[in-house]
């Protein structure tokens, strides 16, 4: 940690956006633990990882623009690229296990498979 | 106030790590087990950049992008894998 004076506004802004950052991502992965089968498993850390590291990558944006001269950019390039490639490895692992034809929970109510 | 909020963000993050590795280690299927490694390469970005914040480096962002990128690039390409029988056809 540096010396430097931080208003207590922003440092509240920065808390706040780290805490719920970690909360969230946790929630992700806690539904990857509990969640039933392998396609409401994929919901849960697909978004909620991402938006728990996009609010943790902005309060690390906030913190670095007032600590340092000038606003830091680098974090938007990870936003930018995270909010990108998570749903397109998410599509990609979905297809990929209806082509498995992964286990889906009982109720689910049409499975492409189940017609043949 | 941001530094005790830090330790306790990372522990958050080390929690949600710990759980990536029970899927990875229990399964069931290996589609499960590339969804717990992904999860667990954005959870590894967000330390690096806490731990950027803790040290107030600001310099490790580069770290923090190659994992983005390579986390990104080896789902893509165990997908691939398990959906054609190989990555580059």
């Amino acid at each position: 940690m540096t010396d430097v004076a931080i208003p207590w506004v922003l440092e509240l802004l920065i808390a706040v956006f780290l805490l719920v950052g970690a909360l969230v991502a946790l929630l992700g992965t806690l539904g990857l633990v509990r969640f039933p089968d392998f396609y409401t498993r994929l919901h849960a850390p697909t978004k909620a990882s991402t938006l728990g590291v996009g609010c943790t990558l902005l309060g690390s944006m906030i913190y670095f623009s007032v600590i340092k001269e000038g606003i830091s950019a680098q974090e938007v390039l990870i936003t930018l690229f995270l909010f990108v490639t998570a749903p397109v490895s998410a599509h990609m692992m979905a297809k990929a296990a209806l082509h498995r034809r992964v286990n889906a929970v009982k109720r689910t109510r049409q499975t492409p498979w189940s017609e043949e | 106030m941001i530094a005790w909020v830090i330790p306790i963000a990372l522990g958050l993050f080390s929690l949600g790590m710990l759980f990536c590795l029970y899927r990875l280690a229990v399964g069931p299927d290996i589609i499960d087990r590339v969804l717990a490694l992904d999860t667990l390469m954005i959870n590894g970005i967000a330390v690096i950049v806490l731990a950027d914040i803790q040290m107030a480096l600001g310099i490790i962002f580069e770290a923090a992008l190659l994992i983005a990128l390579m986390g990104f690039i080896g789902t893509v390409a165990m997908t691939k894998y398990l959906l054609r029988g190989d990555v580059i056809e």
